[in-house]
């Protein structure tokens, strides 16, 4: 048991040994073009030793924006009254199609409801949905990667061939489909996202299971005399954890991407429940009129996305440090 | 490329396309409605319909049988290219399909050649260029594209182009001034991709040892990089070929919707909403047997544009050639499957880490 954790350690040492070899050897070429690539792989773990120095200041300005943004739209899913105290289905029809002013910052709607108000009251819906597909898209998607990775053979070559299924049609049309078998609302949208978000974590976790399986500390864990899934959970869980996590944010970006554009197409909450991308739809008969109808409610959506990316790039070249 | 090795590879694609057809088949065909009762537009009502009536569209459609029946039914069906009959308006899915395809082709042909183009210019651009803040700002739009929702874009495209300044018409597909927009909506989200992917090769192979010896040799870095970079930055990138086809595809659900436009994508959307079966199984079918026809296009492709693999060729044959290549530039240090958990951090969700997932792909099917 500890030896493997010992064994364990010392492997991550070693990665770093040659992370640091790696870029020796590239600064070594003269050409140091690499380190301004943002999200390369080439670049990621460039120059180890000047950014370890600056670990603790590299969340710049774009970095605490992001945490930021993200921070209001956890306000707005769970305690939107703490950001809007109008209420998202009432309207005023005295107010309709005001543009944005400091009472109505997003302007109002052609029943003349507060636009800020439905966009806050719209994030629970979105962002419930998008959080809950990336749980099922990672649960789902982990599961068949450890076990994929771990036990090879005919189990492996069954659920590969299930997930080069789900990864041959484009994720848009897999929820399509998955939606027409359960029908519209909200938690099918969800359910309909999270599937076709099960293969990237599925084949990543299953690299890492191969990449980790062969190593001495699972090796020495084994002969130990451990049991298949403690070594899963104990010694190559704990491997897969950071880029995991990195999906995690980048898969809920595009789940948001998903589900408004589900919603978007009317396969969500029926109106008048507020939802972003029914917001946004709701705007298309009056894109002449009132341009903020559609403008906001979609950058909103954009800024969450954004965001989450982001914090999926730090936390990728977070990994990179561990 | 042997002839062996073509036959497995048409034989896996096939193994997919059955695979998808089962999956489709066992999600759609447990559904809890009835078909029939939707086919006969009652509103979920049998009262108002003749049984008997019911009873012979039944039989007509085998769903009187059990469901092992019905699928035997349906994969023989297949067999002779035949998706079955629309529910909604009781034509053929395959003549459905085909009748939609010209105006999306046309759409998602104009889209990728723009998106070409775009991604092109930016990732040769960004690799150019001395300047910092103008590579910085490059490498960071296709972040941005990709998180732009295609929906939003197309709206703020009809907003400024055709009723703040009317440039172009807003719906229809009548005048060839109508595919302008949808397709420069449909092109920023793929430009995105490819920008993404070909930035990173680039900068792969900008850091190879030939691109030393080119430079101390006096070639200038314009030319370097068309003649000598590019080539070989061009090849990883082909993997992405599937990728983009799929994403034009469900862009176009999108975009056709937005644009009031008819095609596949609307053709989707009619049927999920009609939960029309066929013709939901029959447009997902066509979109694996697209990505899985463009990813053999790729890897028979791949050999010939790769010299580097015609000896790794003979021994395993495939798109190897993109992880190679992406190995080689990492260095020796990293092991292939980092650039697996490496997902692609400012691109697209699903679009990045599919890339390198259908690198793998390949990789598993031509070792197995």
């Amino acid at each position: 048991m500890s030896l493997a954790f010992e064994l364990q350690k010392n492997s991550h040492a070693q990665a770093e040994l040659t992370a640091a070899s790696a870029d020796e050897h590239l600064d070594g070429s003269g050409i140091t073009s690499t380190d301004a690539t943002p999200g390369t792989p080439g670049a990621a773990p460039s120059n180890p030793r000047v950014r370890r120095g600056l670990r603790i200041g590299r969340l710049g300005i774009v970095e605490i924006i992001a945490l930021i943004v993200l921070g209001l739209a956890v306000l707005a899913a769970f305690w939107p009254s703490l950001l809007t105290g109008v209420d998202p289905l009432t309207g005023d029809p005295a107010n309709r199609l005001l543009p944005p002013s400091l009472e109505h910052i997003f302007g109002t709607d052609h029943l003349g409801r507060d636009l800020y108000a439905r966009t806050v009251h719209g994030s629970a819906q979105t962002l419930s949905a998008s959080l809950a597909a990336v749980l099922i898209g990672v649960v789902s998607g982990v599961l068949v990667g450890l076990i994929s990775g771990f036990f090879t053979g005919v189990v492996d070559a069954i659920f590969m061939r299930i997930i080069d299924v789900l990864q041959a049609v484009p994720g848009l049309l897999l929820s399509m489909a998955v939606i027409t078998a359960l029908g519209f609302g909200t938690l099918n949208v969800a359910l309909a996202v999270g599937v076709a978000a099960i293969p990237s974590f599925a084949r990543l976790t299953r690299a890492e299971v191969i990449r980790w399986r062969a190593s001495e500390f699972v090796r020495a864990a084994r002969a130990d005399g451990l049991s298949t899934p403690s070594v899963l959970a104990r010694h190559i869980l704990p491997q897969v954890r950071g880029s995991i996590g990195a999906l995690v944010a980048l898969e809920f970006g595009s789940a948001v991407l998903s589900v408004s554009a589900l919603s978007f197409l009317g396969f969500g909450a029926p109106p008048p429940q507020p939802e972003w991308g029914l917001l946004v739809s709701e705007g298309r008969d009056f894109l002449a009129a009132a341009w903020w109808m559609t403008t906001f409610p979609g950058l909103v959506v954009a800024a969450v996305v954004l965001a989450a990316n982001r914090l999926a790039h730090v936390l990728n070249s977070e990994k990179e440090f561990r | 490329m042997s002839l062996r090795y073509l036959v497995s590879r048409l034989g896996q694609g096939l193994i997919v396309l059955w695979i998808a057809f089962t999956l489709s088949f066992v999600l759609l065909y447990w559904l809890p409605g009835d078909p029939v009762v939707t086919m006969l537009g009652a509103g979920g009502e049998l009262q108002n319909i003749d049984p008997a009536e019911v009873d012979r569209l039944r039989a007509e459609f085998h769903l009187d049988q059990p469901l092992a029946v019905q699928y035997l039914y349906a994969l023989f069906g297949l067999l002779r290219l035949d998706f079955g009959t629309s529910i909604q308006t009781g034509t053929p899915v395959t003549e459905a399909i085909a009748a939609s395809l010209p105006s999306t082709i046309a759409l998602a042909a104009l889209a990728l050649a723009i998106a070409l183009v775009a991604g092109v210019v930016i990732a040769v651009t960004a690799t150019l260029t001395r300047r910092s803040w103008l590579r910085d700002t490059l490498a960071a739009l296709p972040g941005l594209g990709v998180a732009l929702p295609t929906f939003w874009v197309g709206l703020m495209l009809l907003q400024v182009f055709s009723f703040r300044f009317p440039l172009f018409p807003a719906v229809g597909t009548g005048t060839p001034a109508a595919i302008v927009l949808p397709a420069v909506t449909l092109a920023i989200s793929l430009s995105a991709i490819i920008a993404q992917v070909l930035f990173r090769s680039l900068q792969n192979a900008w850091v190879q040892p030939f691109v030393t010896t080119y430079t101390a040799s006096g070639y200038s870095r314009l030319r370097l990089l068309l003649r000598q970079a590019l080539p070989v930055a061009v090849l990883p990138a082909l993997t992405m070929s599937g990728v983009l086809f799929g994403q034009a595809l469900a862009g176009s659900v999108v975009v056709e919707n937005v644009f009031s436009r008819q095609g596949l994508g609307r053709l989707a959307q009619t049927a999920v909403t009609s939960q029309d079966i066929p013709l939901v199984q029959g447009i997902v079918l066509f979109a694996a047997a697209v990505f899985v026809l463009v990813n053999l296009a790729t890897d028979l492709i791949y050999p010939i544009l790769d010299p580097r693999l015609g000896a790794a060729n003979r021994r395993s044959a495939g798109t190897d050639g993109a992880n190679l290549a992406e190995a080689d530039a990492q260095g020796e240090g990293s092991i292939p499957a980092e650039a697996d958990a490496t997902p692609g951090s400012d691109a697209t969700g699903s679009g990045s880490t599919e890339s390198s997932a259908t690198g793998r792909t390949d990789l598993e099917g031509s070792r197995a």
